[in-house]
């Protein structure tokens, strides 16, 4: 039964993003509409996941799919902290459309069902939750980037309806985007760190080099804002590191 | 019963040079309404801004004559001109009009803020009675409704004001801001004006003649600066005003690209208000620097604007909301004597029915006999009484309160006597 609770999820982050995209004519229905979505999906999927740890004798998230569920969970509950205000609910507009279509890909993948799963050690699942919640971050840090990006390319174009759509301001995006890349850095080191209690020589692979990869690049970013990278240049640097995470999921599950 | 009446000139019919002659003060406002009052034995309110000057008089009977005397008394030579932009208009028109004007969608520019604070003044300096009280009351409520639950006002409508807002739109809080000016001019003013209003500080007003600028300074308690001096300060200011009469540019792309070096990414907004520009448009093209000029700023206000009659919609159907609710007020009114007799009357026969059986009760006996006619009395009235405000409001109910009084004899003993 709870694993229906996808289709309603599915259906409310859908709306919202939706909804999201008619806000930008104008704040109204559809961001309350769009912030409605993203709560009720979010309640739906966390009955979901608490429905899959219920039948589950060891950590129901381990396939790509199931990780997949419990990586857009993360994100949309990091966005719901602060992103249905009004002054960031535009934020949904980057968030809402990738947590929705990859929903999509974990229900298709199988991911959303109660499946058994095998007995995997406490350790095991720590790690891959830190490492999820830390990814979920750099995700949400990476849609603050976007809309950076996408708002400084308006004011410099002096768009006529830029005040008519009500984007977070620059410099609050700016500085959002960097606090949620140390927030994530930190949970990212904490996951390796318990990984690496696990790890034996040998099980190197692409995935960990790729995280580490992440670990550097979002760590630069950090100390180049010290030295004035602030702004467009920081906002590429995270979409680049963005680009990693992207790829160390897939590689995980598929090349490890 | 009292009827509205309306006679006033607006922007929409009447040039300046009318609304000039018409135009009043608070006091004189209050003296006109307190006059009017008295010699009219009305309530009066008389509401003037730099639109509009407009007479508001509730009055047993029809009272126009004596508000348009009084409004073409102010015009003195200008009476002619005056006949052809007055309006007047009666209860319901009258009440939708004030909803209107409150709620900004009968301004110049729709939505805007100031005209709630006007029509609150010539409320508190009139002379209300019971339905000015009321439609004043609910007029200010409409406004208010209108500014809470639509975005009429929450865009900038002027260029000073969309200036403000894209700093706000750049740094978000602008507390702590600080902002340079050049040029001491009234467009410089202003602008700094609508920053320190949402929290930015001006630190520097740079003017080329410095004792000009330096009493801007003082003003805003901000350091005057010659012009040449400015470089220097761009490193450690986040908003560049500028709106000098001078004829080349002020600051060179050169100048500010150094000063950026120095800012380590910080954004800097400059906004040029100067014709001839004072700004190099090359800035624009600077990693952080977000520079707009006059035209720029005047293209940003016409979108909001044009945003603003979208939203009017929205705040039309507020004011017709507000409108119905005062429409049904003032119909229940016609028929709240003929209520106040039938309970008068069924009182009136209760209190004689106890005095003649008061004699053979007791004293505990009497009060129960008392509480449980009363809760008779009640119930049985509770039910005409609404039927009757329902009907008042649907527009039969004087025809509903002819009835009444002629099923209960209402007002027959008075007539008798």
């Amino acid at each position: 039964m709870a694993e229906f609770l996808v289709l309603p999820a599915l259906l409310a982050y859908g709306e919202a993003a939706f909804a999201y995209a008619g806000e930008l004519r104008g704040p109204g229905l559809a961001g309350r509409l769009a912030t409605w979505g993203v709560r009720i999906g979010w309640l739906a999927q966390t009955a979901l996941l608490v429905g899959q740890a219920a039948s589950a004798e060891g950590f129901p998230w381990g396939t790509w799919a199931g990780s997949l569920n419990l990586f857009v969970w993360l994100i949309v509950g990091a966005y719901l902290i602060w992103g249905c205000t009004p002054r960031y609910r535009l934020l949904g507009l980057t968030v809402m459309p990738v947590a929705a279509v990859l929903l999509a890909l974990a229900w298709a993948g199988g991911g959303t069902a109660l499946a058994d799963s095998e007995r995997s050690g406490g350790v095991l699942a720590v790690h891959v939750a830190l490492m999820l919640a830390g990814f979920a971050g750099l995700t949400l840090s990476a849609a603050m980037a976007a809309l950076y990006l996408w708002q400084e390319r308006r004011l410099k174009r002096h768009e006529r309806r830029v005040l008519r759509v009500r984007v977070p301001p620059l410099d609050a995006l700016d500085r959002l985007a960097a606090r949620t890349v140390v927030g994530s850095l930190v949970l990212l080191t904490i996951g390796i760190g318990v990984g690496a209690a696990r790890f034996e020589s040998g099980d190197f692979d692409a995935a960990m080099a790729v995280t580490l990869a992440v670990l550097v690049t979002y760590a630069s970013l950090l100390v180049l804002r010290r030295e004035g990278w602030r702004g467009r240049r920081a906002a590429l640097v995270n979409l680049a590191g963005f680009a990693l995470v992207a790829v160390v999921l897939p590689l995980t599950h598929f090349a490890s | 019963m009292s009827s509205l009446t309306l006679v006033g000139v607006s922007h929409h019919r009447a040039p300046i040079e009318l609304r000039e002659r018409v135009a009043l003060d608070l006091d004189a406002c209050r003296a006109l309404a307190r006059r009017l009052a008295e010699q009219l034995e009305a309530e009066a309110v008389v509401l003037s801004t730099c639109n509009r000057t407009e007479l508001y008089l509730a009055h047993e009977e029809a009272s126009e004559e004596e508000a348009v005397a009084a409004i073409t008394e102010l015009a003195g030579d200008s009476a002619d001109d005056l006949a052809v932009a007055l309006y007047r208009l009666g209860d319901e028109s009258a009440a939708l009009h004030l909803f209107r004007v409150a709620a900004g969608l009968d301004s110049l520019v729709p939505g805007e803020g100031e005209i709630l604070g006007q029509v609150r003044n010539a409320f508190e300096a009139g002379a209300p009675g019971p339905l000015l009280d009321h439609l004043f009351r609910q007029a200010l409520h409409a406004g208010r409704r209108v500014r809470v639950e639509t975005a009429i006002g929450q865009s900038p409508a002027s260029v000073p004001a969309a200036a403000a807002a894209l700093a706000q739109q750049v740094f978000g809080e602008l507390s702590g801001r600080r902002v340079l000016l050049l040029g001491a001019g009234k467009m410089s003013e202003a602008t700094a004006r609508n920053l320190v209003s949402r929290g930015a500080e001006i630190a520097v007003v740079a003017n080329r003649t410095i004792a000009h600028g330096a009493e801007l300074a003082r003003k805003l308690g901000a350091q005057a600066l010659p012009l040449d001096a400015v470089a220097a300060e761009l490193e450690h200011v986040d908003v560049v005003v500028s709106a000098t009469g001078a004829a080349g540019l002020v600051v060179s792309e050169g100048t500010v690209a150094d000063a950026l070096r120095a800012r380590k990414g910080r954004p800097l907004l400059l906004v040029d208000l100067a014709v001839p520009r004072d700004l190099d448009p090359a800035i624009n093209e600077l990693e952080g620097c977000f520079l707009y000029d006059v035209d720029d700023l005047r293209g940003v206000v016409e979108e909001t604007l044009s945003g603003r009659r979208g939203e009017a919609v929205n705040a039309e159907r507020v004011v017709a909301e507000e409108a119905t609710r005062f429409r049904d007020w003032q119909a229940a009114l016609d028929i709240v004597p003929t209520i106040a007799s039938l309970r008068a009357l069924a009182e009136e026969i209760r209190d004689s029915e106890l005095a003649r059986a008061g004699g053979r009760l007791s004293e505990r006996e009497r009060r129960n006999v008392e509480s449980v006619t009363s809760q008779i009395l009640a119930k049985l009235l509770h039910l005409p009484t609404i039927r009757m405000k329902e009907a008042a409001a649907a527009a039969d109910g004087v025809v509903y309160a002819d009835v009444v009084r002629h099923l209960f004899g209402l007002g027959e003993e008075e007539r008798r006597r």
